[in-house]
């Protein structure tokens, strides 16, 4: 009981702080828009990694991995769930961002995936990765991690039209 | 073209050849069926759900589908090689078992691992620590997670991924049991949390 007391109040407050915690980077013309990953448990082999990416260029760029200390490998994966079957693939050629488009990794969809990550990943904390794009290059970028569960609201701050994730 | 020709036939005679030999082993042709299959489906068309099965918890102990004679239980399949609908599947879980007061109590929630290559028990009973202690992580070898499956008509798949590694398909529905033992439909949590409420309420008053 106390355990969900403290889960409950950690996501109100980081609800609450959304605002202050929302966190952007620019690269090119890629905006790339808080990076976030879910609390894990203890010994989780995977975590999941999110994010928001707006291509303001006129050239299609495309995320292609990454890597971080935080874990052995960054990978991208796509999820689904189709008439009831749960399915993970790795994106082998990464996730394309035509121009103008907004890219939403989010849980339930494609994602970035941590593999083996060096210890459990704390709600309120945050870490370093290394984004690569296939044009744009490395950009270094820090996750924040939110409540297991938690998802943060999608950011406002950008004209983004909700374009599902396209390959 | 001609050896093209060859070739497709073959390939087809091939395909006809494993479809069949599949299909008799798998009872599905009439005259070939197994005794003590296990029946697919009820006089009313329901999927028969809660056949035998025999697994491990993250403790350590055995858990029968005999343990859960007139007990509702809930049941879903994952891994925990899973970023996403695994976890939050067993976060949820964990807060709808804390809303449900002492009715939860009467509901045994089942989590079975369709990987237990790579989730040891010790794997599991570190990671379960993160849910609610009333929520039973169980694993067992290649053959009883095989009939678990079967128990429960779940599909599950080990995918081979390139470097070696591999992922599981599985299904991802959680699975309402009634302390009869009947199938009492799916918890979708993506609906309202209240209706969520709602059937595991249900599912508790069938307990004894």
């Amino acid at each position: 009981m106390k355990l969900v007391k403290t889960l409950t109040l950690g996501l109100i407050l980081t609800a609450a702080a959304q605002g202050v915690l929302a966190h952007d980077y620019k690269a090119g013309p890629l905006a790339i828009d808080h990076p976030w990953a879910r609390a894990t448990p203890p010994g989780a082999p995977v975590a999941g990694g999110y994010l928001t990416i707006t291509n303001t260029g006129t050239e299609p760029d495309r995320l292609l991995g990454g890597s971080s200390d935080a874990a052995e490998a960054v990978e991208m994966h796509e999820s689904t769930i189709t008439d009831g079957v749960a399915r993970m693939r790795p994106a082998e050629d990464g996730i394309a961002i035509a121009p103008g488009e907004t890219l939403r990794l989010q849980p339930g969809a494609a994602h970035i995936m941590f593999v083996d990550p060096a210890k459990p990943l704390k709600d309120g904390e945050r870490f370093p990765a290394t984004l690569t794009f296939e044009k744009a290059g490395d950009v270094a970028v820090e996750f924040a991690i939110v409540p297991m569960g938690a998802t943060p609201e999608a950011p406002q701050n950008h004209e983004g039209h909700r374009v599902p994730v396209s390959q | 073209m001609k050896a093209l020709k060859i070739i497709r036939t073959a390939a087809w005679g091939a395909v006809a050849i494993v479809g069949g030999v599949l299909l008799a082993f798998s009872g599905l042709l009439p005259g070939v069926e197994r005794p003590g299959a296990v029946t697919s489906s009820t006089a009313t068309g329901v999927a028969a759900i809660g056949g035998p099965f025999e697994l491990t918890t993250q403790r350590g102990e055995m858990l029968t589908n005999e343990d859960l004679e007139d007990t509702p239980y809930l049941v879903f399949f994952g891994f925990t090689h899973c970023p996403d609908v695994c976890p939050t599947t067993l976060f949820e879980l964990t807060g709808l078992l804390a809303d449900l007061g002492p009715d939860a109590d009467k509901i045994r929630p089942l989590f079975i691992t369709v990987d237990p290559e790579r989730d040891t028990q010790e794997l599991l009973a570190s990671y379960m620590s993160s849910f609610d202690p009333r929520i039973l992580a169980l694993r067992g070898t290649k053959e009883q997670t095989d009939q678990a499956a079967k128990a429960f008509a779940a599909y599950y798949e080990k995918v081979p991924l390139e470097g070696g590694n591999y992922t599981m398909d599985h299904t991802a529905g959680v699975y309402l049991i009634d302390a009869e033992g009947e199938f009492m439909g799916t918890l979708d949590l993506h609906e309202p949390k209240e209706s969520q409420l709602q059937k595991l309420r249900r599912l508790a008053s069938t307990a004894a």
